[in-house]
């Protein structure tokens, strides 16, 4: 046969999975969206409906100092780890990326060892502080959960971002007089930055769509993804839960689409 | 560029027993001293591997010289200062430029850690623009500079900190040859200007003599000859400095009483201390075809290589090997031609034998 | 001086951090196999935790096994021919195409198992079928068998084999089978391995579309977290952990030998 219909053959397969298990749900995802009893309102419930505009906004500010402080931690331990040889350094390194398979539910696990009733935490700071500190089931225990999944993925970006810089960029610098901080300030922080953009949109987009640690840990906790679990299962709110699902979907793509554009190669949203 | 003189000359730079061990092992340098006078450039010239970026960049202070070397800048000892103090310009091969600021932000960059006022540095950045030559260029960013534009920012940069000494670690290599030669006149130029004592490393023997005072030829970790230009190129120290620097043939013969024997015919050469079995060498340009019939050393043309502005003769039969000849562009010569050779004995340099 | 100072901060920052996210793992496999956790390790090591888990979750265990040996098998058979064609003719639809195979990594798993519920319920032996659940880990790892074998056919240069493979006169299908996939093995390999290993893990798309018939590994860990003693819940961790862990190092391996083969 022709090359072009053996072409053909091979993409035909794909084609017939992807359009069957995916776009075609994503349609009707978004018809559903708009065909309940608010009809197209509802996608604009998100921003007017004043309970779901608290979820957002608490999902959006989680994620977001998720973001920060997992680049400002992964900044400070990438470079460290990139430029630094040390005895049991690549241990370290595995050890910081190890979390990196674990599904969202093992990670709230995790948090609630660390801070749980039973956690590691309030057993330390009993004695100290003669009461246990839990803080698993609160928002700080949920932003722990978050940074917990974060900062393996920002840390390897960043750690293969070190190791591209040109060294003769900054031996120019030092060489022109320039201290330790300002060869930080003035060479490698700006020549990272297209790394930080890129992995800070991927940790933004996990942080946005995370469900598993959600689930185990929020009890009181609203977060979007949450919200739309809840709205669907026990309110039966389908066409919201759609509305909503799609609005995610779509910050959560527009916001790796822009971390594409500078470069990044993505590691997957899960969490 | 223009050609006022900025009045100052930099540092006489002693180089003391510099040797350089890698941590795995490696010798990239073993021991040198070199002294470097006030104001003047000296290349550092040999093929890749021979140490002399190793060597450079210990001026620099990005390398640190095994036990025992020092470096100083007039009477100081420089040898422990770190590069952010010991006031040196770089130029790096790659030039270095940083892409998050404007050539201006790049030039003016070294004057902020000297305690410069903005006033101060715009004029200063404004005084070097002129002398590189690239007015009308401040607010570009770098990634829309030629190549040929980039090199300059990269030596204003370095100059713009009125630097003890100015280091170039094979600023042209990245550069086409015809941009490389035009560039290499104005480097030149800027450096006589400004008077500054330099160093500058380099494989490309052209440029070195084009450029240097005094050349440094190197080769696996050590110094294989130090010399002016023209000392250099007629008076190689060895083997390997003379087909370094320019071609040469090195011809075995044996030496007596003013006379080289070869192969195929004698040779006069100057009062000499070698005798018996030498090495002789010749450069190509050096040789001149004679009739054959009165030569005292003849052979036979085995191919002619027109290249435009000479000939290159391949003349086999006169020595233990074919003898590579230069000859005028309008000479009639072809392959077969049975022709004499005639050399001035002064072009007759006799080398050290048994080099690896 | 000061650098020694520089060095040591950042060491033990650094060691703070790998501390916060390798302590809780280590607590959680001791306490599977620890007789009573606040007593510590002082009660006694036993594995009847352990044998409780397999009463309880072997066939969450099988399941997991199943659907992503199963995914791996599907994402193999649709997605290595499909990277070829993509390879080969490039252009702006095989871009596009690309985009939209990718989109599912973007989009929160919640959203792709509330749109595959929304579309398939009605298929009401499909829906309570693990075949349902396999249809969101095939959507879910796609991407990333297909990126993998796309990647490999750039690195060596696969146009030029074909071409020549072609002007000896093999057919498509023979050049596909004797001289495309043999060479892009390497992929093939790292793009299996990443598949089971996303496949094993997931919980987002899984927990939407499992029934109670129907249930994976992660999901039966949600279940344990919330019901079960710690102990029982760390034992099954510990599980998950031995599962994962020799598929993280053979990725790591590959990926440093794929470096030193460069």
């Amino acid at each position: 046969m022709r090359l072009k219909t053996f072409v053909w053959l091979c993409l035909l397969p794909l084609a017939v999975v992807v359009l069957a298990f995916f776009v075609l749900p994503m349609v009707r995802l978004m018809i559903v969206g708009g065909s309940g009893p608010q009809g197209l309102a509802a996608y604009a419930a998100i921003l007017t409906e004043p309970r779901y505009r608290a979820t957002l906004i608490n999902t959006v500010v989680l994620a977001t100092a998720t973001t920060i402080v997992s680049l400002v931690i992964a900044t400070i331990a990438g470079l460290f780890l990139q430029r630094t040889r040390f005895p049991g350094r690549s241990v370290l390194v595995a050890m910081l990326t190890f979390p990196l398979a674990f599904p969202g539910v093992v990670v709230g696990f995790m948090i609630i060892l660390l801070a749980g009733r039973q956690g590691l935490i309030g057993e330390l700071t009993l004695p100290v502080l003669g009461e246990k500190l839990v803080f698993a089931y609160t928002i700080q225990g949920l932003f722990l959960g978050y940074l917990y999944f974060s900062i393996p993925r920002v840390i390897l970006t960043i750690m293969a971002a070190v190791e591209k810089l040109d060294p003769s960029l900054e031996e120019a610098a030092r060489a022109l007089g320039a201290g330790p901080w300002a060869v930080h300030r003035d060479v490698i922080l700006p020549a990272l930055g297209p790394a930080f953009v890129a992995s800070g949109a991927i940790a933004f987009a996990t942080a946005m769509g995370a469900f598993g640690t959600a689930f185990t840990l929020a009890t009181n906790i609203d977060v979007l993804p949450m919200l739309i679990y809840t709205e669907f299962t026990l309110s039966a709110n389908i066409a919201i839960s759609a509305a909503l699902s799609v609005g995610l979907g779509l910050v959560a793509w527009a916001v790796l689409a822009l971390a594409r554009s500078f470069g990044g190669n993505s590691v997957a949203a899960a969490g | 560029m223009n050609g006022q003189v900025h009045g100052y000359h930099g540092v006489a730079v002693r180089i003391a027993g510099c040797g350089k061990t890698f941590g795995d092992g490696t010798r990239a340098l073993e021991p040198v001293s070199l002294d470097i006078a006030r104001g003047e450039t000296l290349v550092l010239l040999g093929p890749s591997g021979c140490g002399k970026t190793t060597l450079l960049r210990m001026v620099a202070g990005l390398e640190t010289p095994d036990s025992g070397g020092r470096i100083f800048f007039n009477d100081a000892d420089v040898t422990h200062v770190p590069i952010e103090q010991r006031n040196v310009g770089m130029v790096f091969q790659s030039y270095a430029l940083f892409p998050n600021m404007n050539v201006a932000d790049n030039i003016a960059y070294g004057l902020k850690f000297r305690g410069t006022s903005a006033q101060e540095r715009t004029a200063r950045v404004a005084e070097l623009v002129a002398l590189t030559g690239i007015e009308g260029l401040e607010h570009r960013r770098i990634d829309q500079l030629s190549g040929g534009q980039r090199q300059r920012v990269a030596l204003a940069r370095a100059v713009a900190v009125r630097p003890s000494v100015l280091l170039l670690d094979e600023p042209l290599t990245a550069l086409d040859a015809a941009l490389r030669e035009r560039l290499r006149s104005e480097l030149n130029r800027l450096l006589r200007t400004l008077g500054i004592t330099a160093i500058y490393v380099t494989h490309d023997q052209a440029e070195a003599m084009a450029l240097g005072d005094r050349i440094v030829v190197m080769r696996k970790g050590a110094i294989a000859q130090v010399g002016a230009p023209r000392d250099i190129y007629f008076a190689p120290a060895s083997r390997f400095v003379a087909e370094f620097v320019g071609a040469a043939n090195i011809l075995e013969g044996v030496s007596s009483s003013g006379t080289l024997t070869l192969r195929g015919g004698r040779l006069a050469i100057e009062k000499t201390s070698v005798e018996g079995p030498a090495l002789a060498m010749v450069r190509p340009e050096s040789i001149a075809i004679v009739a054959a019939g009165n030569a005292s050393l003849t052979g036979e043309v085995t191919s002619v290589s027109f290249v435009g502005d000479r000939q290159r003769l391949s003349v086999s039969g006169a020595a233990d090997r074919t003898i590579m000849v230069d000859v005028p562009n309008t000479l009639m010569v072809k392959a077969g031609d049975r022709v004499g050779l005639s050399v001035d004995p002064s072009a007759i340099r006799l080398l050290p034998k048994g080099e690896a | 001086m000061r650098d020694r100072l520089i060095f040591s901060g950042q060491l033990l920052f650094t060691l703070l951090i790998a501390a916060f996210l390798i302590v809780p793992a280590a607590l959680s496999m001791l306490a599977g196999v620890t007789a009573n956790y606040f007593r510590g390790i002082s009660s006694g090591f036993t594995l009847q935790w352990i044998v409780q888990v397999w009463d309880l979750y072997a066939d969450t265990i099988g399941r997991s096994f199943l659907i992503a040996g199963t995914t791996l098998i599907v994402t193999l058979v649709i997605g290595v021919p499909a990277a070829y064609a993509l390879h080969v003719r490039g252009g702006r639809t095989s871009r596009a195409i690309e985009e939209i195979i990718t989109l599912p990594l973007a989009i929160p798993g919640l959203a792709i198992a509330l749109a595959l519920l929304l579309t398939y319920n009605g298929f009401s032996d499909f829906r309570r079928s693990w075949l349902f659940i396999l249809t969101g880990h095939v959507v879910f790892t796609l991407p990333f068998m297909v990126r993998s074998v796309m990647a490999i056919f750039s690195a060596i240069d696969v146009k030029t084999l074909d071409e020549s493979a072609s002007s000896l006169g093999a057919s498509p299908l023979r050049r596909f089978l004797d001289v495309i996939v043999p060479n892009a093995r390497p992929g093939i390999l790292a793009g299996s391995l990443m598949v089971v290993t996303l496949s094993l893990g997931e919980f987002n798309l899984t927990w939407m579309l499992h029934t109670p018939l129907t249930k994976t590994l992660p999901v039966g860990l949600a279940d344990s977290y919330a019901s079960m003693r710690l102990e029982v819940a760390s034992a099954y961790t510990l599980v998950f952990f031995v599962m994962i862990i020799p598929l993280l190092i053979a990725m790591q391996m590959f990926a440093t030998w794929g470096e030193v083969r460069k």
